[in-house]
């Protein structure tokens, strides 16, 4: 009988991996259902095993599969491992994914699992608090505090109990390493957990999935059930989300999982002192704890060997936009933008110039082209007014009008704000409202004519607040930039302080698009 | 110009108190604070302000305003200051350019969503948004207001007392977080998320219509006029304020009452309250308005027949009537044909001159108080095990237990600001027993689990209690050490050996109880061995047939675990009344005199001898329902009542009324025509707390000044209404201030030795005894002695209530609380309290409602084998099959027609808990109530200029 492996990825399925998959059973194939090898350009991939290895085959509809099945169709890849897309990647954390059957235990075990946890368990939980301090790794969703550090912090602060919790609330649009991983190597995540329970005496763990992954919190759920034994004492559950992007921010998600609205906490206390029902808690991104596997089993050395000035080990990059090759691509850091997105991503798919790409999802910064030389790293990043974020990239072409992106950025904001602090809260929608006129005042060409406030709020009697008298680029780009001020200097957490990164950015780097004149750096640039 | 709001610290002292001190430099001046304090708060306290709308010094810090941005050197960004501890060496600025300039970024975008309305707003001068805005120095809003916008949303008016104006709310949070952490109700919420984000009641409900009740915590905390007292928004804002104590019940909350002139336009809870620290209820926040009320008696009146109506007289008149009539009596019948009743709502000084004027000016002792109607068995039960009538602790101690033992009290109702102290302590993590049958909030709500809910019989608290013991001891849970230290070892063998008896086990007993034995042994482990263990109890307890049993029962118990004489632990009666403790003190029983000494004393009489001038009686005199008795029998003609309704608030009302018709002179002194007003001959006008000076005492010992906030309406404040009384009998009185009563009270009293209105001034209040040793009082008593020296265990043998049910009464009935009203309502009822509870209602389980027909607001009738009345049934599994509860605020019900007789065998506190009933389906009210209703409508007429007397 011959062996295919089909990915049961959301995203595979969504490009027709299902079709594919009862296709090939009913020619009488065993189907193994895998998570997804990354690049959705040949999804769906079939792989057909044979005596020199697995031979991918991809795109491929449900029509294809007998072409497919006797070797003939013209989508014919090889050994996929081999294609430019994969191979110079740095797989430490996604080794797995796409490769095995994601709830079997004994592929997971064939394939180098546990291994880590065995390590750990052999260790003290000061040496293997130790090992991930000395691997350089840091929180993977976004802020890049170093995941040994938090860690230490919670393993130093005595309590009747700990938490380790998972924030797998992957709200940025353009990502999804998240969920491939849930989906195509849960028990890495949950290996990854266990260990942070021993190395800081935390007995059980909960896992946040966002609800609009259904496919994850099934898997997850499997897995955890199926690996109860192997992890136990350690005990796991899954939380599923509601819908908040706000969620995704570690207090917020501490919040929603102990039943109240989701609402960001003030720090301190940090989570680390005063977490998940007052007690210390590690809160850490799906990817942090799922570097740890390799950490314990590898060494900590192996791990810091790759990477970039601060910025240690692998990112699994997701690409993602108007792009041609979009998908995931785990490389240590210091791999350029340019690429990333020339190389790697082969272009626009659209054919067209690339314009922009956002860096760090939502709440990230736009960079022009003349920008690309940049490597990944959180320091650079910063520098640049940027960041790394969850490490989304997505391509623009130069259809794009970035004043309109800058107003995306603040309705993001609107939508997703918790409300709790005022600058949020309220500055995001003032910030729509003043990029509207500002996209307004620029699409009329002229400053228009004075405007006063409508009557229907009028001042009261002996009120001196002035009505707002002339909209004009200046005045609103003021404004618009007071405002980011605020947000980024005042709001409580990072959803409100990160949304200036792309409006500022737009605004900085694209000022022909606000009525203004090309940046000289562009320029200069190209 | 006097009135200022309190100075706000922004934030709470660190909760966890350590003695490491920080010091800091705060905009280059040194600040040396405790470890822990916020910026925010160091700043404060050396008198600098730092920028805020969400942060208030009684609740957590929230960190959303984002105003309070501070600089620290080292550290990147602005932080919030109200969000970030102090630390050592820390180099903080309030004051920058830069910090200016995101403050005013914050405050333009508040007010781009908030009207500007400022000068014709009810919180205009008295609100932190437009502080801020001048703090900050915002002079443009440059986004205009065509925007987005919550403005324009209609206003909630449902609450009696307080509007809430969505279009002016800030979203700050505080309220939702003053209901959640300072009421402990949750009633609110933020709904919607970003800039919907709206304060909402409930589930989007009304404030009336949802869980909130009323406490005002929100109002209070409301930095805008987007949750305010309806009374500012129609007077103005206040210009002074005095602080003063509430008249309600015995938790003894003060409050500023803020002032225009001698008018009141709302009364704040005092963060300086040492019972209530800044927390107040429905009661004593908003329902003050009864002192305006359009009912209230302002003249004297007197009749010579009380079928006769009122005739309008002056003071001289009424008071001369009054004496003459007293004289008139004792000439006719003997000394002792006459007496007073000292009320525990009025003040210490005025219950002293009441007993005074008994047992100087009348001779005897026929003296007593409401308190023989509630907590006389916790007179005697703790004076006989541990030495003395009051509870052992402060309020503030139940902050440090570890398990909270309620047993007839229902404190979120009837002592709802210490309630909500205990669910602040619950919700920290300490176990809850409730033993009560009925199901009252504190065994589930919000945050709330009672860990053993003991929903047992009424009538069996003592074999309930005395099973408990009997788990602790046969399971070996006695702390010895203690009890060999501290108690009479012998007493306590015979009573180990007594609660040992297989018979008194839980198992023995709970076909009689109806409570679980596993549960109940569970309870009483639990109470022996987690830890601090704390017993709270009320008139569930007392006023029962053993009401003295069960409270000695409860004292041993806590001497068995050794649960006495230390914070977190003790013995902890309820007081009904705001001054039920003071007017015991001071005397009020027939049988002794203040400080609980007993009459037949010769050195105490002696002592009052010499100072009064007169000699006293040594014999012990009348109990209330002994002169009601002795009137019947013809040998008590004549009564004072002050402050007290006994018609409505007695048990057995057709028999109190059959005393009182007996009677030659009954003369009243109250605020309304009570109804016991209906069998009286004088009727004297009182003045309410807010028109005189005093003290009360509340339940925990406390005594605190009451200051007149205004004059007396009625002419003469209460005390002074007694001294024209005692003057015209010929006792030459001499009072200038009460301070003066104090002070005889101080010299005549041992446990008040210290206490004089100067040192409750300097102090702001002092728990008794306060003696040579204790100067400024004792918060926990019993520390290392207790006042009888040894603890006592003494024997409590369950004996069955004589009011048993049967066929023809087979339910029982059980009264009790409720929140919005107060007692028998005179006060409540006068206010917008009626909108939560316009009548009283009979709580009915639904198998008992099913098998009599009875629909959820049926009119039935209650009857037992002393009368009966109608009311409207409530359908609830609160109550178990088989009780029946309901309250008694209001005389249209008037609930004590059918409880009876049967009282405390130790100090007749009657059995208010235990009335054998029926219930059945009513066309109307009851005869009893029409032919009540009748006649109170003639007995409360009075003769107009117009209206010749019939």
């Amino acid at each position: 009988m011959t062996r295919a492996y089909v990915s049961a990825d959301m995203a595979s399925v969504a490009l027709g991996a299902d079709a594919v998959a009862a296709a090939l059973v009913a020619r009488g194939c065993d189907v193994v259902r895998t998570g997804s090898r990354g690049l959705f350009a040949i999804e769906p991939l079939v792989e057909i095993e044979a005596d020199e290895g697995r031979i991918g085959y991809g795109p491929v509809g449900p029509d294809d599969v007998a072409a497919v099945l006797d070797g003939s169709h013209p989508n014919r890849l090889g050994d996929v491992a081999a294609l430019p897309f994969f191979v110079d990647q740095q797989r430490f954390t996604f080794a797995r994914c796409g490769i095995t059957d994601p709830l079997s235990l004994s592929d997971y075990e064939t394939h180098g699992g546990w291994k880590g946890l065995k390590a750990a368990r052999a260790m003290s939980p000061q040496e293997v608090v130790s090992a991930v301090k000395d691997s350089g790794l840091r929180g993977r969703g976004g802020a890049g505090f170093p995941t040994g550090i938090k860690w230490q912090t919670v393993l130093d602060t005595s309590a009747p109990e700990k938490f380790i919790v998972c924030n797998a609330d992957e709200g940025d649009s353009g990502t999804f390493a998240d969920r491939m991983l849930m989906e195509g190597d849960p028990y890495c995540l949950i290996e990854g957990m266990a260990i942070a329970g021993h190395a800081v005496g935390a007995g059980h763990g909960y896992i946040y999935i966002r609800s609009e992954y259904p496919l994850a919190i099934d898997v997850m759920q499997r897995a955890i059930e199926r690996s109860a034994a192997i992890v136990a004492p350690f005990t796991l559950e899954v939380r599923v989300g509601a819908g908040a992007y706000v969620c995704g921010e570690e207090t917020a998600l501490l919040d929603s999982i102990e039943g109240k609205r989701g609402q960001v906490r003030a720090k301190p206390p940090l989570p680390a002192h005063v977490g998940l029902f007052g007690r210390p808690t590690v809160i850490n991104n799906v990817l942090s704890l799922a570097a740890v596997p390799f950490v314990l089993s590898e060494g900590a050395e192996a791990y810091a060997a790759v990477g970039f000035g601060r910025s240690r080990g692998t990112m699994p990059i997701q690409i993602a936009g108007n792009v041609r090759n979009g998908g995931l691509y785990e490389v240590g850091f210091g791999i350029t933008l340019a690429q990333l997105v020339h190389e790697i991503g082969g272009g626009t798919a659209s054919g067209r110039p690339v314009r922009a790409v956002q860096v760090g999802g939502p709440l990230g910064a736009y960079f022009p082209p003349s920008m690309f030389d940049m490597p990944f790293d959180y320091e650079t990043f910063a520098a640049k007014g940027g960041l790394i974020g969850h490490a989304g990239i997505t391509v623009f072409d130069d259809t794009v009008d970035m004043a309109h992106m800058a107003r995306f950025a603040m309705e993001f904001c609107a939508v997703e704000s918790c409300g709790k602090c005022t600058p949020c809260r309220i500055g995001s929608t003032r910030g729509v409202e003043t990029i509207d006129r500002l996209i307004a005042a620029r699409d009329a060409g002229r400053a228009p004519a004075p405007e006063t406030v409508s009557p229907g709020l009028a001042k009261a009697l002996y009120s001196r607040a002035p009505t707002r008298q002339l909209t004009s680029l200046e005045a609103e780009t003021a404004i618009v930039r007071d405002l980011c001020d605020t947000m980024k200097y005042g709001s409580l957490c990072a959803l409100g302080g990160f949304t200036p990164y792309p409006v500022l950015s737009a605004m900085d780097f694209f000022p022909e698009d606000f009525g203004g004149e090309p940046a000289p750096l562009a320029n200069a640039a190209e | 110009m006097a009135w200022t709001g309190e100075i706000d610290l922004g934030t709470p002292a660190p909760a966890l108190v350590t003695d490491k001190m920080v010091t800091l430099t705060i905009d280059g001046q040194e600040a040396r604070v405790p470890e822990g304090t916020s910026i925010m708060r160091a700043a404060a306290l050396m008198g600098t302000s730092i920028p805020k709308l969400c942060a208030t010094d009684n609740m957590e810090s929230f960190g959303s305003c984002r105003l309070c941005l501070v600089e620290i050197d080292g550290r990147a960004g602005y932080p919030a200051s109200c969000t970030t501890p102090v630390a050592e060496g820390m180099v903080v600025r309030t004051q920058t350019d830069r910090l200016t300039q995101l403050r005013r970024g914050v405050m333009e975008l508040y007010i781009s969503d908030h009207p500007l309305d400022c000068l014709t707003c009810g919180a205009n001068g008295d609100c932190e948004l437009q502080d801020m805005a001048g703090a900050v120095g915002l002079r443009d809003v440059r986004y205009g207001y065509d925007g987005a916008t919550n403005m324009g949303q209609p206003k909630d008016l449902s609450n009696p007392y307080f509007d809430f104006d969505p279009s002016k709310c800030i979203v700050c949070s505080r309220c939702v977080r003053a209901c959640d952490e300072v009421q402990g109700t949750l009633a609110l919420t933020i709904q919607g998320r970003g800039f919907d984000s709206k304060v909402s009641a409930s589930q989007n409900e009304d404030f009336l219509g949802s869980e909130c009740v009323s406490c005002g915590a929100c109002v209070q905390a409301c930095p805008t006029a987007s949750l305010i007292e309806r009374t500012v928004v129609e007077k103005g804002t206040p210009e002074h304020a005095i602080v003063t104590t509430c008249a309600y019940c015995g938790v003894g909350c003060t409050f500023r009452a803020e002032m225009r002139g001698e008018e009141l336009v709302r009364m704040v809870p005092w963060k300086d309250g040492k019972a209530n620290h800044g927390h107040s209820c429905v009661k004593g926040r908003f329902a003050w308005g009864y002192a305006n009320h359009q009912d209230r008696i302002l003249n004297p009146m007197i009749r010579t027949s009380i079928d006769e109506p009122w005739r309008e007289v002056s003071w001289e008149e009424a008071i001369a009537y009054t004496a003459s009539e007293f004289k008139r009596i004792q000439a006719k019948y003997g000394p002792r044909s006459i007496g007073g009743i000292a009320s525990s709502r009025c003040t210490n000084e005025e219950a002293f001159l009441v007993q005074k004027l008994v047992r100087q000016g009348f001779g005897n002792n026929n003296v007593d108080t409401c308190a023989r109607v509630c907590h006389s068995p916790t007179g005697y039960g703790l004076g006989t095990t541990l030495g003395t009538s009051a509870g052992t602790q402060t309020f503030d101690s139940v902050m440090h237990a570890d398990v909270i033992f309620v047993i007839g009290a229902n404190p979120t109702d009837a002592h709802p600001v210490f309630g909500s102290m205990m669910k602040r302590r619950l919700r920290q993590g300490a176990k809850l027993i409730v033993a009560d049958p009925r199901r009252i909030d504190l065994v589930l709500s919000p945050h709330i689990k009672a860990d053993y809910h003991l929903p047992l019989t009424p009538g069996t608290n003592v074999a309930v209690l005395t099973a408990m013991a009997h788990v602790i001891v046969t399971e070996g849970l006695v702390d010895e050490a203690f009890v060999r230290e501290r108690c009479e070892w012998d007493a306590f063998e015979d009573w180990a050996r007594f609660v040992s008896d297989p018979s008194r086990s839980p198992e023995a007993i709970e076909a009689l109880c109806k409570v679980p034995a596993a549960d109940l042994r569970a309870a009483a482990r639990l109470y022996a061995t987690g830890g601090n263990a704390a017993i709270y109890y009320g008139l569930g307890i007392t006023e029962h047939s053993q009401g003295s049993s069960a409270v000695i029962a409860i004292a041993n118990l806590a001497m068995a675990t050794g649960n006495v004489g230390r914070e977190g632990v003790g013995l902890n009666p309820l007081r009904g009344q705001n001054n039920v403790q003071g007017s015991c003190d001071m005397g009020s029983f027939p049988h002794e005199f203040s400080g609980y000494r007993h009459v037949s004393d010769d050195a105490t009489r002696q002592a009052f001898e010499k100072d009064w001038g007169v000699a006293l009686d040594p014999e012990p005199g009348l109990r209330i329902n002994n002169m009601f008795d002795e009137a019947i029998e013809g040998g008590f003609k004549g009564l004072f009542v002050q402050a007290e309704d006994v018609v409505q608030s007695d048990p057995n009302s057709q028999h109190v009324a059959e005393g009182l018709r007996a009677m030659e002179c009954i003369v009243v002194q109250d605020l309304f025509l009570n109804e016991t007003a209906n069998f009286a001959h004088v009727f004297l006008p009182g003045s309410t707390f807010l028109e005189k000076d005093g003290t009360f005492t509340n339940a925990e010992r406390r005594v605190q000044l009451v200051r007149q906030v205004m004059s007396p309406k009625n002419g003469y404040a209460d005390w002074e209404i007694v001294q024209l009384i005692a003057n015209a009998m010929g006792l030459g009185w001499t009072y200038t201030h009460p301070s003066q009563v104090m002070d005889e009270i101080a010299r005549l009293t041992p446990t008040f030795a210290k206490i004089s209105f100067e040192a409750l001034d300097r102090l702001g209040s002092i728990q008794w005894p306060a003696t040579e040793a204790n100067p400024e009082g004792m918060p926990i008593m019993h520390v290392d002695t207790f006042a009888r020296g040894k603890g006592k265990f003494v024997v409590t043998e369950y004996i069955a209530t004589d009011e048993k049910s049967g066929p023809r009464f087979p339910l029982l009935l059980t009264t009790g609380r409720i929140l919005s009203q107060y007692n028998v309502g005179a006060q409540t009822r006068r206010t917008g309290n009626t909108a939560w509870h316009p009548e009283d209602v009979l709580e009915i389980h639904p198998l008992d409602a099913e098998n009599r027909g009875i629909r959820e607001g049926d009119l039935v009738a209650l009857k037992s084998r002393t009368g009966e009345t109608s009311l409207r049934a409530k359908i609830t599994d609160r109550v178990a099959p088989g009780v029946v509860y309901t309250t008694f605020h209001h005389p249209q019900v008037l609930a004590n027609v059918v409880t009876t007789d049967y009282t405390d065998w130790a100090t007749d506190c009657p059995e208010y808990k235990v009335t054998a009933v029926q219930v059945s389906p009513a066309n109307g009210p009851s005869q009893w109530q029409e032919d009540y209703a009748e006649f109170s409508r003639r007995n409360r007429r009075i003769a107009t200029e117009l209206e010749p007397a019939e």
